[in-house]
This record gives structure tokens, sequence and C-alpha cells, in this order.
């Protein structure tokens, strides 16, 4: 299981996020951006994807498993 | 400040290495030897100007005594309306959100992941391509990267996702050949002819798309041109022209830019083998690297067309209304300020918030593939090439300053694994 | 050489961090990572580890994630023990221990207090407690609310439109369900961001179908005979039937705990000075209680040294960050807490942020886009300078406004800029509810490079 959060005051609606995990990340209207706090363990390479490829820097994950193993 | 560095950035005897001008460059935040472009090369200040709405990306805004050496060299558009690349809002926000609704959330939040298997199976063909000694043995006289790998992906990519059918691709990538050949002017051919060739290359890929265009609009399908060329009403649909000038825009910067990423990154690892080789045992690390690589090599070095609206102060410079700027990304990215030992190339790097693709409302539309397209393509080569070496180090690059990457890459390995 | 008292503070010290929210814990995690090994207590009412409460009024009410699920991602591990579910009942300054409901005690040496607010509740108890009433603050409100909202009801009432209760009301309409809000003022959001803002908003949630009644208050609410509401009677006469009613009238601050403890908490909060020292009633700073977060008040340079109280998410983050270096340092090594305040909203399909302090803007003038666009940037002035601004879709410009503010530009602003439209262009009145003009004092500049390399500037005050 995979906890994250956006800091919202960072982002910039840039999209790349919910371009590359359209599961857990999406965007409400042109800029505005919603996204699932916990996702599936299977998201895991996507949201990595995802978190790298932010331009702000603005997303926190935390991989439960991967800190209890 | 040395006269004269700007011209020493442009001159070709300094592409394959111009870090030690950028940071000549850095020592005089913005840069100006009284006529020509002021130049902008440290990170905060860049990133400020990106944000900046007194800043105009329309080189109708420029002043007529510009004196700007990279003027009239960027790709040309011959009877088109400029693209949104070089409009300010709001003509570029409606022009960028209508080409985005077809191309990536909101609307096709899918578009880009679906693609992922068709980015693998052309990323595989290609390198299996390589193994037939298809253009070059593997054994032989060596492997040029660009002409049978970087060049020929984000065409292909670029086709499959404009809509462009298979049969045609081939056609395709001739002219979209051609009018990367014209970025790129080789200062001792024959300039006549070469425009020639590329005003013939424009129009013959203007008319094609003009026909596709009109094709998908009798019978659409769920590509992005189709989708394009349908519109959505309430002002929200392009003239075809303004479809052309954004085929176009897609075309050229979604190419260019993304050969000198994959280019610039295989060399980059070939330089640095324990990284190489840390890519072939965990694929995953791409996702970091390709990062470090749009800081430590990024494709556009340099942004040559924005000016201000009215006078504006930065680092105790006025910059008067309507003259050039460039912000040179590629120099920002090396500053010390921002980044720690700026000039290692440090996939595990933590704090790597670079300007390779821009910043604020004109940031590169096509992130999102291009970090696809090369994380994809540096891992697989990094997986499946067998002890791959560089034979050519530096090896030619291309003419182009600003879109800098290598002409060929000519690489030898032992093996090409399945 | 003996060991100093700060590093046996940080070897084998009692740090207690009251309240387990986003400032609690992004304290603690800043305490490890400067060296802190010794004992961390979290305390907390709720008996959640720390969660994260934006998506409560979004995400978890438009069904795409549950309440359950937003527990907030570590930074790192804390090492922390945990005493939730058991909130703070007092606080014993002279013997430095913090007493909890359940009778125990938790010494400390360095105590964080970061109790937060908690929802104002519906004033009328009796009616507050019927069947369908909510307020929106914790998760549990917020599985309860997502819950109700699943089930279907016939009209929700939204009470008070700030940013909570539009953000709510704008996920009823993308769910389909019937809504009202009813505000007291004559627009929502013009307590934040003054009424020209505000008129954008209300086009917003009418557009939408909200049934937006203004310049109204809900005087009665009332029941069936099963304890369920049914319907709401507003001060012009009207009654609303409803089901679903959430009231949504502001925050109170968790300081109740620390009445006659000798700290100088009340209603407002807990005063502390810039790095986050709390002040006693006497009103000198106490040096070991910090606080953080919502409950803080505290002194910024850039508002004429006025003690801010910012319920924003981003201050809570910094705060924190500030309370715990400055907790660990000597007094040459802390710093102030000099946030730029800065805040977002996500409503009707629109991204609302702000940075700076609008409530004290006299002015606005909309310096990009249009409001009849929904896609806009305006900027507030307060006597000759940008204290703050807005933007509606327009974020990729807010980081310039920010710099403005930072350094204190001159309004109306005198550049030209991209999307300069006609309509906009010229200041007119901000038209806050009540303006609390504070007069003037020096006037303080940022500068440098990045937040942790800002340089106070004094310069001298405007006439």
């Amino acid at each position: 299981m995979l906890r994250l959060v956006v800091d919202l005051n960072r982002c910039q609606g840039y999209a790349q996020c919910a371009f590359l995990a359209p599961d857990v990340f999406a965007m409400h209207g042109d800029e505005g951006l919603l996204y699932d706090p916990q996702a599936e363990a299977a998201q895991r390479e996507r949201v990595a994807q995802a978190a790298a490829a932010c331009p702000v820097q603005a997303i926190l994950v935390e991989d439960a498993e991967a800190s209890d193993a | 400040m040395k006269q004269g560095i700007l011209s020493q950035i442009l001159d070709y005897a300094n592409r394959a290495n111009p870090y030690p001008l950028y940071e000549e460059l850095r020592r005089t935040p913005v840069f100006h030897d009284g006529e020509g472009p002021y130049v902008v090369s440290t990170y905060h200040e860049i990133h400020g100007l990106l944000h900046d709405p007194r800043l105009s990306s329309d080189t109708r805004n420029r002043g007529a005594a510009a004196g700007d050496p990279l003027a009239g060299q960027e790709e040309g558009e011959g009877q088109l309306p400029p693209s949104f690349l070089k409009l300010d809002p709001p003509e570029h926000d409606r022009l960028r959100r209508m080409t985005n609704r077809p191309f990536g959330p909101p609307h096709s939040p899918r578009r880009i992941d679906g693609m992922r298997e068709e980015l693998r199976s052309i990323v595989k063909g290609l390198i299996d391509g390589l193994a037939d000694g298809r253009g070059g043995s593997v054994g032989g006289d060596g492997i040029d990267l660009v002409e049978q790998f970087s060049y020929p992906f984000p065409v292909t990519m670029i086709c499959r996702l404009l809509g462009v059918p298979r049969e045609d691709e081939a056609r395709f990538h001739v002219w979209a050949d051609t009018l990367a050949a014209s970025l790129d002017p080789d200062p001792d051919a024959d300039a006549e002819q070469r425009e020639k060739v590329t005003s013939s290359a424009r129009m013959e890929l203007g008319m094609y798309l003009a026909g596709l265009i009109e094709e998908r609009r009798k019978n659409p399908g769920d590509d992005m041109l189709s989708q394009l060329a349908a519109g959505h009403g309430q002002g929200e649909t392009m003239s075809t022209m303004e479809l052309l000038s954004t085929a176009a825009l897609l075309l050229i910067a979604g190419h260019e830019t993304t050969v000198n990423l994959i280019t610039n990154g295989m060399l980059t690892l070939l330089r640095h083998p324990d990284v190489l080789e840390r890519l072939r045992r965990e694929p995953r690390l791409a996702v970091p690297l390709v990062e470090e690589l749009l800081r430590y090599e990024p494709p556009v070095q340099l942004l040559p067309q924005r000016t201000p609206l009215s006078d504006i102060e930065v680092c105790g410079v006025t910059i008067p209304k309507g003259a050039p700027m460039w912000l040179v990304l590629a120099a920002g990215n090396r500053d010390p300020q921002r980044f720690e030992n700026p000039d290692r190339f440090d996939p595990d790097r933590k704090d790597v918030q670079h300007l390779g693709l821009g910043s604020g409302i004109h940031s590169c539309f096509g992130a999102p593939l291009a970090r696809l397209e090369a994380q994809l393509a540096l891992s697989e080569l990094a997986r499946r090439l067998h002890n791959p070496r560089l034979l050519d180090d530096p090896p030619p690059y291309r003419q182009n300053a600003v879109l800098r990457g290598p002409r060929h890459l000519m690489i030898a390995c032992d093996d090409v694994r399945p | 050489m003996p060991e100093s008292e700060l590093e046996s503070l940080k070897s084998r010290g009692r740090i207690v961090v009251v309240g387990a929210s986003l400032a609690g814990l992004r304290a603690a995690e800043t305490l490890r990572e400067k060296g802190f090994k010794g004992t961390l207590t979290m305390i907390g009412d709720e008996p959640y580890e720390p969660y994260d409460r934006p998506p409560l009024s979004k995400q978890v009410l438009l069904g795409m994630a549950r309440a359950e699920d937003t527990a907030l991602p570590r930074r790192r591990d804390i090492e922390a023990e945990w005493r939730l579910g058991v909130p703070a009942s007092g606080l014993d300054m002279a013997g430095r221990r913090v007493k909890l409901a359940d009778g125990d005690e938790v010494p400390y040496d360095r105590l964080l207090i970061a109790t937060g607010v908690r929802a104002r509740p519906w004033p009328n108890e009796a009616e507050g407690e019927l069947d369908g009433v909510f307020v929106l603050r914790t998760r549990a409100d917020g599985a309860g609310l997502a819950r109700r909202l699943e089930a279907g009801p016939r009209r929700v009432l939204v009470i008070g439109a700030g940013f909570t209760g539009s953000e709510i009301a704008s996920a009823c309409r993308e769910r389909g369900l019937e809504v009202t809000v009813a505000e007291r003022a004559d627009a929502p959001l013009v307590g934040a961001l003054g009424g020209v803002v505000g008129a954008v908003a209300a086009e917003m949630h009418r557009e939408h179908g909200v049934d937006l009644r203004t310049g109204v208050m809900v005087t009665r609410l009332e029941g069936d005979a099963g304890g369920r509401v049914r319907a709401a009677h507003l001060s012009d006469g009207a009654v609303v039937e409803c089901d679903v009613v959430v009231v949504c009238l502001g925050a109170q601050r968790n300081t109740e705990w620390l009445a006659g403890s000798g700290l100088g908490a009340g209603p407002r909060g807990i005063a502390c000075d810039a790095g986050c020292r709390a002040f006693g009633i006497t009103g000198i700073v106490t040096d070991d209680i910090y606080v953080a977060g919502d409950v803080a008040r505290s002194p910024h340079p850039l508002f004429g040294y006025q003690f801010l109280s910012l319920e924003h998410w981003g201050n809570a983050v910094s705060q924190a960050e500030t309370a715990a270096h400055n907790m660990l340092s000597d007094s040459a090594g802390r710093r102030p807490h000099i946030w730029v305040p800065a805040f977002w909203s996500s409503q009707f399909g629109v991204n609302i942020k702000s940075v700076g302090v609008p409530t004290m803007g006299t002015e606005i003038m909309i310096t990009q886009g249009s409001p009849a666009e929904r896609r806009f940037a305006g900027v507030y002035g307060y006597q000759g300078r940008i204290i703050g601004a807005v933007t509606f879709d327009n974020a990729r410009w807010l980081d310039f406004y920010q710099r403005q503010i930072e350094a204190t530009a001159p309004f109306p602003p005198e550049f030209s800029n991209v999307d300069r439209r006609p309509e906009g262009g010229r200041p007119v009145p901000a038209d806050f509810p009540d303006p609390s003009v504070p007069t003037h004092g020096p006037t303080v500049t940022l500068s440098g490079y990045s937040p942790a390399d800002r340089r106070m500037t004094f310069t001298p005050a405007r006439n």
C-alpha cells in the first residue's frame, strides 16, 4: 500500500502525475488536482514515475510495505 | 566579461562542451554586451522569468533593432500562423488547451498511459534491428545510434499519436528528416538548394496533413488529429491553419528534443559506465535518471524568443521593453547556487528541480511522452546491448546550438541480448 | 568538555508534541531529522494516526477516496510513543508536565503545542444533534458525510459559503445532488477574498446549479418526529426542505485545555514569537514551549508585525519545521517563521490559489485574464503596495506575485504584462465586509534566493 500527499501550494497543474499514473491522480478542470491518498501496491511504478516527474516536486510517497519490510 | 562569449557559444567548435562557457556566462547573471540579446544564465533568475507575466513569447513584441544572432533561426513555419509556442495568453492558453484535449488530462487522461505497450514494441523492434545488422553490423563498423534508434523512435511515436496511417509513416519520416536538417544547416552546403528542399518538404508535409485532416473530418478515428479536427464547439475549434501550425509544432518540437534527449542520455551513460551497469541491473533507475539527464544535458539549451513588455529589472540590470532575451536553461541547470556539484551526473540526486523542460505556461507540452520514451529507450538499450562502447568521443554534433545534440553516435557492442 | 544543555536535550531529552495532525507529525519528523535522539511522545485526541484533512471536502465527498485512507505519508520514521485518543487536559508550566484526560501526566523538557482547531458547531445544541446535521473537520465527519451523500439525499443545505462550504456544494453538484447554500454575506468567499472575487464565486455556484441564498442567516433547523433534520428556516422567512445540513461556520481554536496554565492562550489562539516560542500571559516568552499550525498566532514582518493566525496547510508544515528547528537550537541558531501565507481551493472545476494577505487589501486589480472566463489573476493593494494575490486557474503566475509581495512592490502595478484585458487594468475597491485596516508601520522586504536563505531588510515606512 502506498500513502501519498501532494503539497497543493506547490502544485501548478502541470499534470505530469495525471498523465503517468491516471488511476491515482486526476485533473479536476484544467488546473486542479485530485488524487487517491492511498494507492494500491500495483500502482507503485506509475506513482514513482509521477512523483519523479513532478516539476515542482510536490508529491510525497510513503511505500508502507517497503518500510515495513 | 570577455568579448564575444555569445559568439563562442554559437561557434560550432564549442558545441561538444559549452558548459565552461556557461560557467563564465553565469558570472554575469544578466549579460549584455551593448548590442544583441540580454542573456540570463542563473537558475533563480531564469525560473523567476519563466513565471513572469511581463515577458512575452510573441516575437512580434520585439523591437525592430533587436540584433539577435538567433533571430529567424527557429523552425520555419512558412505561411502558417504562429504556434502556441510563440503566443501569449489568452491565444496561447486557448490553443494549448484545445491541443491538450485529445492528448492528456482532464479530457484524455489515458492517451499517453495507453501507449506504453506501443512504445515498448517500437523500442523492441528498433533494438532487434540493431542486432540484424540492418544498416551497420554489430561487429563491423559500429552502430549509429542516432540514425538507427534515436531518430526513428520519436517520429514513429508521433505518427501513431497523430494517427498517420502505417503505410504513410515512411513518407512522414522523410519529411521529418528534411525539416530537422533545416534546423541544423550545414554551413558548407548550398543554402539556396537547401532552402528549396526544405520548403518543398514543408509544402508536401503541409499538403499531406491538410489531406489527412480533411479525411479525418469525414471519417474520424480515436487518434489525436481526428479529435483536434473535430474540435469542441464554442470557440474551442481550431481553424485548418491553426491545426496545421499545431501539427507542425508537435512534429518538430516533439521530435527534435526527444532525439537529443535519448542520444545525450546514451552518450552520458557510456561516459559513466558504473551508472550504465546499474541501469542494466535496475531498470527503475531510469525514472530518476532521466530527470537528472534533463538537468545535466537538456535537449533545449536555451529559450531565445522571450521579450519584456515593459522595462524590467533583473539582478540590477534594466532590460528594456522589446529587447531580445535568451534564457539559458542549460546554464541554469548547472548553477552551483542551486545544485550541489552541478557538473556531476548523479541519478540519485534528491533535489533535481531542473529547467530542462522549461517551467510556467510554456513548459514542454510533450513532457510526459518524452519522459516515457527516454526512460524506456535508455533502460532497454542498457539491458540489451552487451558491453556497449563509444567509438567516437566526443561525437560529431549538429550545428544547432539551441537544440543541441550529437548528429551521430557511433557505438559498438559485443552482442544484442534478446 | 562538559555536555551542554542543548546536547543533553538532543541525546536524552524528553519532547512532547500535543496534537497529532499535520503540524505535529512534520515537527516530529524534523526533530528526528535534526538529530533528536531522546524520547518523543505524540498526544492526539483523535484515535487515528496523523491524516490529511483537505481531501475530506474534495476526493472523499466525490467518492474518489475513503476518509479512512487519508493517513499522511511519513517523511521518515519518528520512533515516537503514541498517546492517541486521549486529549490533553491541562498544562503545568512550572512542573513541565502535560496532563491527559485519562489522568496520566507526561513530563517534558520541550513541549510543542499543535492542537489546531475544530469546526465551530451549530449554536443550538439540540438542533445540531439532529440526525443529518454535520460539520466537516475530522476523518469521522468526512466518513459520515460521504456515507450520507452516497445514500442520495433529496437536498443538502450548506450553511456558510467559505472555502469548505463552497467545496462541499461543488462536490454535491458534481454528484448530481440538489444543494442550497445559505451565506450571511453578499457572496461566497468574501471573507477571504473580498466582494469582487466573491461575485465571481457566486456566479460559479449558480452556473453549476447551486441554489445560492446570500444575505440570509439560518435561524432554525427543524427535525421530524424521528429526530432527523427535515427543514431549515431562513431569516428572510424562507423554508428550505433538506435532509442533510452541513454547518460550515469556521473554526474554533483548541486552547481550552490551557485555561489557567499561565500560557497566553485564548479563543484567538496561542500567541508566540516569530521563532514559535509561546508567550506566557505575562507577555514574557517561554523558552521551553513552542507552538505551530492553526492554533498559533505569530507576528509577521511582511505584514506590519501583526499577529497572523493562519488556518493553512502550508503554514502548518512550515511552522512545524521552524518550531522543531528552534527547539533544538541555541538562541543564535534560531530562525524566524516568515512563511508567506498561501492557500488553495478546488471548486466547480476551478483551481483557486492565493498568496499574501488579501484581507489586508483595500483595493484589487485584475492584472491578467478575465473573471468572466474564470481564468484570471488579481492583486490586492494596501497603502500603495501589493499585499496579496489571487488566481483562478492561473497558478503558474503566482510565484511572480509572491515575489512582488515579498519585495513590497507598488500598487497599482506599474508594468505591462501578457493577458491584460481592457476590463481589468484599474484598481477597484476590494470590498471586504469588515476591513480592519491597521495603521502603517515599518515595511520589511524579504530577499534572497531560497526560503532558507531569506534575509530581512528593513526599509523606512512609506510616508
